[in-house]
């Protein structure tokens, strides 16, 4: 058992030397302990007996481990053990039959010292005729041997002697005898040592079964071991009261002494372990072999999953003694499980909020289509609907009876109407695709005011109170995009108008700090500033207040929303499109400001919006002349800029109450209207300075407001007692009422014949030039006679390059220059004029391989200071091909198949 | 035929041809232009229309014909075309060229002879109204009637 021992001690150094893939490596340095720990005294061998694990392995694939001994460094190392062990036994069985061989001779020296004794005796006591007895008194063994000897070797024999006793002859006979029964039991001893030496060879031999099985042991122990050694498994086996009895790889740093007959909670401390014990519990309980995943939170070793399986043991009187129990070490896997579960769940998230992206994305794009098609729509709805309207319009500059006239006005304001939504839609559209541009204009607030509520106490239908009350603070003068904020007062009062029946509707304008919102604009400010469009910027808020209806608190915020109304009723019993309020905000917000509202129910609501506004300085006045949209019309009374107060009694039945949406600008997006009473107090003056902003002026806004606001028939309208007044304002509150109440007797004149009437003769006689840039034929045709009929000449060039030939010869008022053309198409053909005018030379035509007679005239140097208005005439109506014409120079388009209106509008547009 | 029915069938016609589709509301406005100064303005255009189309279909054939189609000479005709139908109110010639235009652009030739088919019989189609159109207005012309204005009712 000793070599036996020797073996194991050596397996076990080279195991630890191997073993470190479950427990830490910084857990080193502790003694090697047996791995193999059986408690000695607790020799329960039953127990053991019956466990056998070694025994079930064993059944495993014997002859194969010889090949995984022989071709693995494990395996080697278990041979060369097995080889020691095996030798060992070999001496081990060869001492021991030495030793016995040894005894044996020496029992054979004794036996035949004793022998030589007895015969010397016999030599002396020869005639004592019983020596027997005394040789059966002196020795037990000689008694032994000398039966043996006549049993075994000797036998019956009897020396049989025929001399006479005690006669010499006798002696002699019994010597020789003896001598001879001596030598025979001499050779038996030599045959005995013979037989001996042949048995203990034989012994020898007869050991190799015994051999044999130790060597099938080890074998098993061997694969074991090689299977065992390097796995992160704890084996071990309990009793019942969940003490260790035998624990197999366990942490290192633990002594045998500090696990053996102990339970695992006396053991470890932490997380896991009473979960452990307790499934154990129940697995010797239940006596059913289980497996369970435990994860440990150790001080010892950190935390480790181990898969564990307890199996209960059973005596042999089937009596649950103790749990077989077997932890791997699963912790690389959990984690990577666990990864794996995270990774699946992250994609399964990832994968959700892609689908779910993926559907707003689509909705996005569905709603951009929709919206896209909406603008589209309109776009190509616009443009028959303005035939409609047109044609209307011209209708009823026939004959017609009153009731035809009723009923063509009903026509007109509704199509106005429809057309305003139209435009409403497309103004949203164009500010949510980002298309919207804002000017900067300088302009005066008091005066915007003014006008606004003029406009709309024009077309007041209704005992309202119109006022306006503009703080001393708000500069006379600021910048901003003049338009815009009309559109959206105009918007507001309308509103304010709609729904108010009796009291007051108004405008407050203020100045106030900068507002918290709008910090975040601080440099989209400065980088405004930096265009030196102005120092000092001002936030003003204005107030739009009436004393109508009010709105619930409940429908304030959907109030912005398009198409929405406070509610469906309202819906039906005002009218209106729902956009207004909507494009407002959105204006608003785009000029970097915010409109919000406070309403109380049947006391009325309040609009405020605030918007930042550069300050112009006031003193250059004029020099602004003609930049001054509001201004142009009406020389402003002296105290007009810095009046701060306006109000408009309500004037039933006055001029204001006649006022009309009539032929005008009714399809331009943003017209202004000033059918001003000052206008008409002041017509002459008003003339005068329209005529100077007509050659100054290039600016869209300021085109528009002469266009349409340029009233030199304003006597005229005065006395017919019709307000020019297409606005879009009276449109938007209550154009169907006020284009009903149009008094039939109204013709629409051109505005040449107008011109002709009123103004003086060095005006009149002054006939616009204008070139039509046409290559087809047909249209030129059309064309020309729509020019007649409005009154006007044309010259006619048929493609780029004879435009600017001619634009070079001779001084032209308004280019209608088609877009597609074969030669030089119109859009190159802007440029280069745009060219010229800024350069004043034909550089760049000349580059483009235009023939131009390089001539220096006179009107050179008139024109290069006046823009020559350009008008494209595109086919395509798709607002990209717009965009291209302004991106070229052109400065407004008529889409094709030109009309009267069209053009009519557009001349009175530019030419005025 | 009596004058009132004659220019009860003119009307009627006239209407027709805007209830097809052959014409728009671009002639509307030729006939606007129509005037005592200028008594024959919408036959002139139209007869302008019908002799310029008549050569650029017959320039659109030989182009589309060849081996190798030249689409930046076939483009610009039915630019034209499309121009002058769409001047004249021929809304269906007009709508034709619009899908040309496009297989112009895909140079799709297979598509452009079917559309010049399209144009073609569209064309003959206008043409031959506006003849009729004529004819019958000259009847009434001739019958010593007026020429009833357009109702714009429709």
């Amino acid at each position: 058992m000793v070599c036996e021992m020797e073996t194991d001690q050596q397996i076990e150094e080279m195991d630890v030397e191997v073993l470190s893939s479950m427990w830490p490596e910084d857990v080193g340095g502790t003694e090697p302990d047996n791995q193999f720990n059986v408690e000695k005294p607790a020799g329960d061998s039953d127990t053991l007996k019956e466990v056998d694990i070694a025994e079930k392995r064993t059944m495993a694939d014997l002859k194969r481990l010889p090949d995984l001994l022989n071709t693995t460094d494990q395996g080697s190392s278990q041979l060369t053990n097995l080889v020691k062990q095996w030798e060992y036994m070999q001496d081990h069985a060869v001492r021991l039959l030495r030793e016995e061989l040894k005894i044996l001779t020496k029992q054979r020296e004794e036996a035949e010292a004793k022998e030589l004794k007895i015969i010397e005796e016999h030599n002396f006591e020869t005639e004592e005729p019983e020596n027997v007895p005394v040789l059966d008194e002196s020795s037990d063994l000689f008694r032994r041997f000398k039966e043996k000897k006549r049993d075994k070797l000797v036998g019956r024999k009897r020396i049989e002697i025929d001399e006479e006793f005690d006669t010499v002859a006798y002696w002699k006979q019994k010597a020789l005898s003896l001598e001879k029964m001596l030598e025979a039991s001499t050779e038996r001893e030599r045959r005995l040592i013979e037989k001996l030496n042949e048995s203990l060879k034989t012994m020898e031999s007869h050991s190799a079964p015994v051999e044999e099985l130790t060597q099938n042991l080890k074998r098993a122990e061997g694969f074991l071991h090689f299977i065992l050694q390097n796995a992160p498994i704890v084996m071990g086996h309990q009793d019942k009261d969940l003490r260790y009895l035998f624990i197999y790889n366990k942490f290192p740093t633990l002594r045998e002494h500090d696990i053996l007959g102990k339970t695992d909670v006396e053991i470890f401390h932490g997380g896991g372990v009473k979960e452990s014990e307790d499934f154990k519990r129940e697995v010797l309980e239940k006596g059913k072999a289980s497996k369970r995943e435990i994860t440990f939170e150790t001080d010892l070793f950190g935390s480790k999953t181990f898969l564990i399986y307890v199996e209960p043991v059973y005596n042999k009187a089937r009596e649950k003694i103790g749990i077989n129990y077997m932890g791997m070490e699963v912790t690389d896997q959990v984690r990577k499980r666990e990864k794996m579960a995270k990774l699946r769940e992250d994609n399964a998230v990832r994968k959700a909020m892609e689908s779910e992206l993926t559907k707003t994305i689509h909705i996005t794009e569905e709603t951009m289509r929709a919206k896209q098609m909406l603008a589209t729509m309109s776009h190509e709805i616009r443009s028959p609907l303005s035939g409609v309207v047109g044609m209307a319009e011209i209708l009823s500059t026939t004959k017609l009876d009153k009731e035809q006239r009723q009923l063509l006005n009903v026509m007109i304001s509704s199509g106005d109407l429809v057309l305003q939504l139209i435009n409403d839609i497309l103004d949203l559209s164009k500010v949510e695709s980002g298309v919207m541009k804002l000017e900067a204009t300088k302009f005066r607030p008091r005066e915007v005011v003014k006008h606004v509520l003029q406009t709309a106490a024009a077309s007041l239908k209704k005992e309202l109170t119109l006022e306006g009350n503009i703080a001393d603070e708000v500069p006379i003068l600021v910048v901003g995009d003049v338009l815009r904020i009309r559109q959206i007062l105009t918007n507001l009062i309308s509103n304010a108008i709609k729904f108010t029946h009796q009291g007051k509707v108004g405008i407050k304008l203020k100045v106030i700090p900068k507002p918290s919102f709008a910090s975040d604009n601080t440099h989209k400010a400065d980088a405004e500033e930096q265009n030196g469009l102005a120092e000092t910027s001002v936030w003003i808020c204005c107030d739009v207040y009436d004393t109508g209806i009010g709105i619930p608190e409940n429908a304030l915020p959907c109030l912005f929303k398009k198409y929405m109304q406070a509610s469906a009723d309202h819906a039906r019993k005002y009218g209106g499109t729902g956009l207004g309020l909507a494009i407002c905000k959105q204006l608003v917000e785009l000029m970097g400001g915010q409109l919000t509202v406070t309403s109380q129910v049947n006391l009325g609501s309040t609009f405020t919006f605030i918007l930042p506004y550069k300050v112009a300085a006031s003193n250059d006045h004029s020099d602004d002349q003609d930049e001054f949209s509001d201004m142009v019309d009406h020389q402003p009374e002296p105290d007009d800029s810095t009046e701060g107060y306006f109000q408009f009694k309500p004037l039933l039945g006055s001029i204001y109450s006649n006022g009309g949406p009539v032929m005008g600008n009714n399809f331009l997006p943003h017209k202004a209207m000033l059918p001003s009473p000052v206008k008409l107090i002041n017509g002459n003056t008003g003339q005068s300075e329209s005529v100077q902003v007509e050659n100054g002026g290039y600016m869209d806004d300021t085109r528009l407001e002469t266009g349409s606001g340029h009233c030199p028939e304003s006597a005229h309208q005065y006395e017919n007692g019709n307000g020019r007044c297409p606005s879009k304002e009276s449109e938007s509150c209550s154009s169907s009422q006020a284009s009903s109440e149009m008094e039939s007797e109204f013709t629409v004149s051109s505005p040449r014949e107008d011109v002709q009437t009123e103004t003086e003769v060095k005006e009149t006689s002054k006939q616009p030039k204008i070139l039509l840039v046409e290559d087809n034929k047909i249209n030129i045709m059309v064309a020309k006679s729509m020019m007649k009929q409005l009154g006007y000449t044309f010259d006619i060039a048929n493609n780029g390059v004879e435009a600017i030939t001619a634009i070079n010869s001779s001084s032209y008022d308004l280019v209608l220059m088609d877009v597609c053309m074969p030669v030089l198409d119109g859009l190159k053909a802007t440029r280069l004029i745009r060219s010229y005018e800024e350069s004043g030379n034909w550089d760049a035509a000349v580059e483009a391989g235009v023939d131009i007679k390089v001539l220096e005239n006179k009107q050179m140097s008139v024109r290069s200071t006046n823009r020559l208005p350009i008008i494209a005439m595109t086919a395509n109506t798709l607002s990209e091909s717009s965009e291209e014409c302004y991106a070229n120079g052109m400065d407004s388009f008529i889409s094709k198949p030109v009309t009267l209106q069209k053009l009519k509008q557009c001349l009175q547009q530019y030419l005025h | 035929m009596e004058l009132v029915q004659m220019q009860k069938s003119l009307q009627d016609y006239t209407k027709s041809l805007f209830l097809d589709g052959v014409l728009d509301s671009q002639f509307l406005q030729l006939q606007q232009l129509q005037d005592e100064s200028n008594p024959d303005f919408v036959s002139q255009v139209v007869t302008l229309f019908f002799q310029d189309s008549d050569r650029i279909l017959n320039d659109l054939s030989l182009s589309l014909d060849q081996q190798v189609v030249d689409f930046k000479k076939v483009d610009p005709h039915v630019h034209q075309l499309k121009g002058s139908s769409s001047s004249i109110g021929a809304q269906r010639v007009k709508n034709a060229c619009v899908v040309f235009r496009s297989f112009c652009e895909q140079q799709n030739v297979e598509g452009c002879h079917r559309c010049l088919q399209q144009v073609k019989q569209e064309y003959y189609l206008v043409k031959n109204r506006l003849e009729t159109l004529f004819k019958l207005e000259q009847q009434i012309v001739a019958s010593g009637g007026m020429i009833p204005a357009m109702e714009l009712g429709f």
